[in-house]
């Protein structure tokens, strides 16, 4: 696991400010991300996690701050710039259309195009081979490329999602929140893909606020709070209690925690 | 390749094999093919005597449902990427007047006039959409102030430059006009006249045009309405900017984080329907030769109308082309219809409440059946 740190990072956020107004979301967070590791980024509700995935993936321009993709920084206008640089992102609930087909969806702003003389048609024969292709090694049986995404499972939406990314070459994937809204077995679904995709050298961003799912997949640990982080720890280092404790920054929980019998 | 694909697939027992008739049910074209045979078939019934499919007859309803199927492509694709335009029965009347007033008052080539009237069109189309994305607002209120505003426009300048509401005389100064003939020409005049001489339709028995073919050629808005909605139907299905229509509609978040330019797809539509009715409003001036000030009056709502009969979604990402074209059909169909009939034409709009209705029905429970929500 260490080995890994001996590598260049494939993404370092420095010091990254992002103000709304007068609202600091985020005060300096530095956060370095390598390949072929899951780095994952815990958080409670408002401690500028999304804010700051947003900010890596292009929908936000930092207000101060600098992102070094590859060593080199870069500047993102919007988030087809980070698309095509290679930072793919899996939104919480926002990830896939349900009125669309899955292979509508899973090209989805990367539609391959066949010349037919001087114009550029959607090649839908391509788009829906590809489809059916990536959607059987993720173990997901589908009616037809054209069967609607509203019918899939929650789980099976956030693996086309993934499964969407990693085949568009993603480099850094970040998955915000892939598992909230999820059943247990769906989840354990979900974590066994990242693990897949992890393996493919893809540099993996996990976004939770479950300290269960984080540890059952992470390489490494950071903590935000309140628009800072609380640091960045290795896998073996931290007990899931120090982690929920700095999520919560703080001891109200210890208390609660053990009123509820360690459940938490 | 996909065969092998199919056959490698290990069926999961929790996929429920979908019947034929439920795989037809979840195209958006059904409501509008079913209502195409239901509306033949009650004409054809009721109604076969009486002209209605003679030569005229057809030239007639098909005259109507084109004018109908020019508006209902431009608002379809916009509704399908998720927004409404209010204000187009009012672009019809305000692009109408603009061709006459430079045309005729101010003595413009009619080319000219037709030019800088699409291009002005087409701009407060951009800014239309521009208001919506950049507010944020509904566009339903967006352009329903520029319902307002258009309208204003048509009436005050006719008024302030010539003291009437309509100017009259288009035809004279577009004689000849290369660029008013594409609007209100004929084609295939040969062939019609081919097909009257071989008594396959009607000809005048009497007067100055005796032998000449009742209906002499194709409008040139018929053919203004196939060819938009082969382009519609085209860009929709077929390219990468028809996907990002879809894509505009269902989500507009999910499409913006996926890389699709949602703010450009959503402002080229509200352009596009601008130009919609700008074909609409150019078409009618060269036909009547004259603008007036309440034409396209009620024909944003037209369309929305054909467009939800053809089975788009009002709530925008799911709808066809087909399915509106067909839609502008039945309804140019019934209006007609009645009135050769011989129905009081009032009960066309009570005919039109009804089937709006239960379009809307059908399409929020055909929507459930795609996305398996109960």
């Amino acid at each position: 696991m260490n080995t890994r740190t001996t590598h260049e990072p494939i993404i370092r956020m420095v010091n990254i400010e992002k103000h709304f107004g007068s609202v600091i979301a985020l005060a300096g967070v530095s956060v370095d991300v390598y390949p072929g590791e899951c780095h994952c980024l815990l958080g409670d509700n408002g401690a500028g996690k999304s804010t700051f995935i947003k900010t890596m993936s292009g929908v936000h321009k930092p207000t101060a701050g600098e992102i070094l993709f590859d060593g080199k920084p870069m500047h993102f206008d919007d988030p087809r710039d980070a698309i095509s640089a290679g930072i793919a992102t899996v939104h919480q609930h926002l990830a896939m259309i349900p009125l669309m087909s899955v292979s509508r969806n899973f090209f989805m702003g990367n539609e391959p195009l066949k010349k037919i003389g001087p114009l550029k048609f959607f090649d839908h024969d391509l788009a829906n081979q590809v489809t059916m292709e990536e959607m059987r090694k993720m173990g997901i049986n589908l009616r037809g490329p054209d069967q609607a995404v509203g019918t899939l499972s929650g789980g099976e939406r956030q693996t086309v999602a993934i499964a969407r990314a990693v085949h568009f070459g993603a480099k850094v994937l970040i998955l915000d929140e892939p598992t909230s809204a999820l059943g247990v077995r769906q989840t354990a679904n979900v974590l066994a893909t990242i693990d897949k995709v992890r393996k493919q050298d893809v540099a993996v961003v996990f976004i939770t606020h479950n300290v269960r799912h984080a540890l059952a997949v992470g390489d490494r640990f950071t903590v935000l709070n309140r628009g800072q982080t609380l640091g960045t720890a290795q896998r073996g280092q931290i007990t899931p209690e120090e982690l929920q404790d700095m999520m919560a920054g703080g001891q109200e929980l210890v208390a609660l925690e053990e009123s509820l019998g360690g459940t938490i | 390749m996909s065969q092998t694909a199919q056959s490698q697939t290990v069926s999961d027992e929790r996929v429920k094999e979908m019947s034929a008739l439920r795989r037809a049910l979840i195209r958006p074209e059904l409501g509008g093919l079913v209502g195409i045979v239901a509306v033949f078939a009650f004409f054809l019934l009721f109604a076969f005597d009486s002209g209605m499919f003679g030569s005229q007859g057809v030239m007639n309803w098909s005259t109507v449902s084109a004018q109908f199927m020019i508006i209902a492509v431009g608002a379809c694709l916009l509704m399908i990427a998720g927004e409404f335009d209010l204000s187009v029965g009012s672009m019809i009347g305000f692009s109408g007047m603009m061709i006459a007033i430079l045309s005729v008052t101010l003595g413009w080539p009619v080319w000219l006039a037709i030019v800088v009237t699409f291009v002005l069109c087409i701009a407060i189309g951009a800014l239309n959409g521009y208001i919506v994305i950049r507010t944020g607002l509904p566009s339903f209120i967006v352009t329903l102030a520029f319902l307002f505003i258009l309208r204003g426009f048509t009436i005050y300048l006719p008024q302030t430059i010539e003291r009437k509401t309509i100017i009259s005389g288009v035809r004279d100064v577009a004689e000849g006009d290369w660029l008013a003939s594409l609007f209100g020409g004929k084609i295939l005049t040969g062939f019609f006249t081919w097909l009257g001489n071989a008594g396959l339709i009607e000809t005048f028995e009497r007067g100055t045009r005796e032998g000449q073919p009742v209906v002499d050629g194709i409008p040139m808005l018929i053919v203004w309405a196939i060819a938009l909605v082969v382009f519609g139907h085209i860009l929709l299905t077929r390219t990468r900017f028809g996907n990002w229509i879809f894509a505009s509609g269902g989500d507009a978040e999910a499409a913006r984080n996926s890389g699709v330019p949602v703010s450009r797809v959503k402002i080229l539509m509200f352009m596009f329907t601008a130009f919609c009715a700008c074909v609409f409003a150019t078409c009618q001036v060269m036909e009547f030769g004259s603008a007036g000030a309440d034409r396209g009056l009620l024909k944003e709502f037209e369309a929305i109308i054909a467009v939800v009969i053809g089975g788009a979604l009002l709530t925008g990402g799911y709808g066809s082309v087909i399915g509106a074209a067909l839609g502008a059909l039945i309804f140019g169909v019934v209006q007609q219809g009645l009135f050769f009939a011989g129905v009081e034409s009032s009960l066309f709009r009570v005919f039109l409440g009804i089937i709006l209705l239960f379009a809307v029905i059908l399409n929020t429970y055909i929507r459930r059946l795609i996305t398996g929500e109960r």
